[in-house]
């Protein structure tokens, strides 16, 4: 695998003073799938917008298929796609009129055979003739994804791409990343739905206060910090947990109807054969019970919102 | 510095499409203007003017009136050019787009001067039907109006860049240039004014600018040509430099 997009030491403050970014060093494997997660204000869009040109880093440096994208931005900005998270259109243009206008824009041949495909994969080609702001708002979507496309990018940012977007368009959208994903297209996407990156993502990275904390495999990462739970429903409630069962850190919950485990399921030993085990040795019943993996989200959670260094926890 | 080429052509087809959709307001606007003007100024009161240096006074308004439109024109299209993407938020695609600055820049004032150009023919072509022109210099007279166009093309591109709302984009055409045209020997010679006027219009940058084109028309200005030619250098290099400027530190197009 080699990267596509190689991002060192990159910051912005903005002229207000905000510190928006902070030594951001990433690297994007041709052909992945990559979700950058983080709350709002957290730095994505400023992240984007800086390799995509529309926003200048105060430092640091990007490289776009081996082309540094201030020194030699016309080969770097040929690569890329972007997707904006609003909905900027020009209202009076025909669907047709702006997607070939953006394939001229960057400096293609024109290609109606191309154009047409793109319309009809994303159920443009029946709205070809209509003015944008005759458009819903799911189809305006489409029509900014169209116009991301239309050059062939071979790395396609999606800023937020389902915010605001009904079921079938998310769909849809999830639909198409992966088809351009098996036609080698790499894909950045940022959201606050961590349900889409569960679902796409190859890989993931997580970013708060401007800051890149995180950059794992999905799958890693869940199995490395993801928790299980096992709860067990009581037959009879407790007040609390019995000192029998003090090896385990155990809580109660459901006003003491519930008996919560919380174990590594990576561990070798779980202690959940010998929790059972003691408990029928001390009487305790239980009409149920049922594990859960803890979710990205959760993990995500944990990581966004955990106090750290110096750092209050109001903050 | 120009490689793109395409992208080029596609802003400018897109603005060029811009202007069909308005096309008949475009091109009316500046007949029924310049009918106006010669209803009012060469029939009802150039009947009682005399002659301007031998130049009949429905002959002589023909170059400031084109000028004048022009002006206001070019300012007004280029600028409305590059702030509706800033305002609709379409710029992004420009700003991630393999265009260079200078190729924006030859996009959208090519554009806007081509309009202004038209536009000036128009005038030209319906002050014909009124009164009776002879243009002493005819190439000199279209490369100045093509000059003068682009010139004041690339002040609207800078007013559309500086501008953040509507009404700062208005105000400069309006509030500067359109009485510094005025008062800048449009509709009369400056030997017309009593001295001291005369003084103070000739800090009227203005006035070296339709002075040269009335010179391309009659042979004659109220400055010399050569006075003219480096004021409108002057200006162009100006307009140049600034845009330069901007486009270098981003200003109000790059956070």
């Amino acid at each position: 695998m080699t990267a596509v997009l190689e991002i060192s030491g990159l910051g912005k403050t903005y002229k207000s003073g905000h510190r928006a970014l902070a030594g951001v060093d990433l690297s994007i494997e041709k052909g992945e799938i990559f979700a950058l997660l983080g709350p709002n204000g957290a730095g994505k869009t400023t992240l984007i917008s800086i390799v995509c040109g529309i926003v200048t880093p105060s430092e640091g440096t990007v490289t776009v298929g081996g082309h540094d994208h201030a020194r030699d931005y016309r080969a770097a900005r040929s690569m890329i796609g972007l997707v904006p998270q609003e909905l900027h259109t020009d209202s009076f243009e025909t669907v047709m009129a702006t997607v070939t206008f953006s394939r001229g824009l960057f400096g293609k041949p024109r290609d109606p055979a191309f154009i047409e495909q793109l319309l009809k994969d994303l159920s443009l080609w029946d709205k070809r003739g209509s003015k944008i702001m005759e458009l819903s708002g799911g189809m305006k979507r489409r029509v900014m994804i169209a116009k991301a496309l239309s050059h062939e990018p071979e790395i396609l940012f999606l800023d937020e791409p389902t915010a605001g977007v009904d079921v079938e368009l998310r769909r849809d959208m999830w639909n198409m990343v992966r088809g351009l994903r098996e036609r080698g297209v790499t894909i950045i996407l940022t959201t606050h739905y961590i349900e889409e990156a569960e679902e796409m993502a190859d890989r993931v990275g997580v970013i708060t206060r401007g800051k890149l904390i995180l950059v794992e495999e999905k799958n890693a990462l869940i199995k490395k910090l993801g928790r299980k739970t096992l709860t067990l429903n009581l037959a009879e409630p407790l007040d609390a947990v019995p000192a029998e069962l003090a090896d385990w850190t155990l809580e109660l919950a459901g006003e003491g109807h519930e008996l919560v485990y919380e174990f590594d399921s990576q561990a070798e030993a779980t202690g959940v054969p010998s929790l059972l085990r003691r408990m029928t040795d001390i009487g305790i019943a239980f009409k149920d019970l049922h594990t859960r993996q803890s979710s990205l989200e959760d993990i995500f959670v944990g990581l966004v919102h955990e106090p750290r260094d110096g750092e209050g926890a109001a903050a | 510095m120009i490689g793109n080429v395409r992208g080029i052509r596609a802003i400018y087809m897109f603005e060029m499409a811009r202007f069909g959709r308005t096309v008949w307001t475009s091109l009316m606007l500046p007949v029924i203007t310049t009918t106006l003007y010669f209803v009012v100024f060469g029939s009802a009161i150039g009947s009682r003017m005399s002659d301007v240096s031998s130049v009949p006074y429905g002959a002589f308004i023909v170059p400031g009136l084109m000028m004048l439109t022009m002006f206001t024109e070019s300012i007004s299209n280029a600028s409305f050019g590059i702030y509706m993407p800033k305002w609709t938020g379409t710029i992004y695609e420009m700003l991630s787009s393999p265009m260079s600055p200078l190729e924006l820049l030859i996009a959208y004032v090519g554009a806007a001067a081509t309009k202004s150009v038209i536009i000036g023919a128009i005038i030209f072509a319906t002050a014909h039907l009124f009164v009776d022109i002879q243009v002493a210099h005819p190439l000199l007279m279209v490369g100045f109006m093509v000059l003068m166009a682009v010139t004041f093309c690339l002040f609207g591109f800078i007013i559309g860049i500086w501008a953040q709302s509507f009404e700062q984009l208005q105000v400069i055409p309006l509030l500067v240039v359109y009485p510094l045209t005025f008062l800048g020997g449009a509709f009369y010679s400056l030997d017309m004014l009593p001295a001291a006027w005369r003084a103070v219009t000739l800090f009227n940058p203005v006035v070296y600018l339709i002075s040269g084109f009335r010179w391309t028309f009659f042979g004659q200005g109220d400055v010399a040509i050569e006075v003219s030619m480096g004021a409108v250098a002057l200006f162009l290099a100006l307009c140049l430099g600034l845009i330069f400027w901007m486009f270098r530190t981003g200003y109000r197009l790059k956070n």
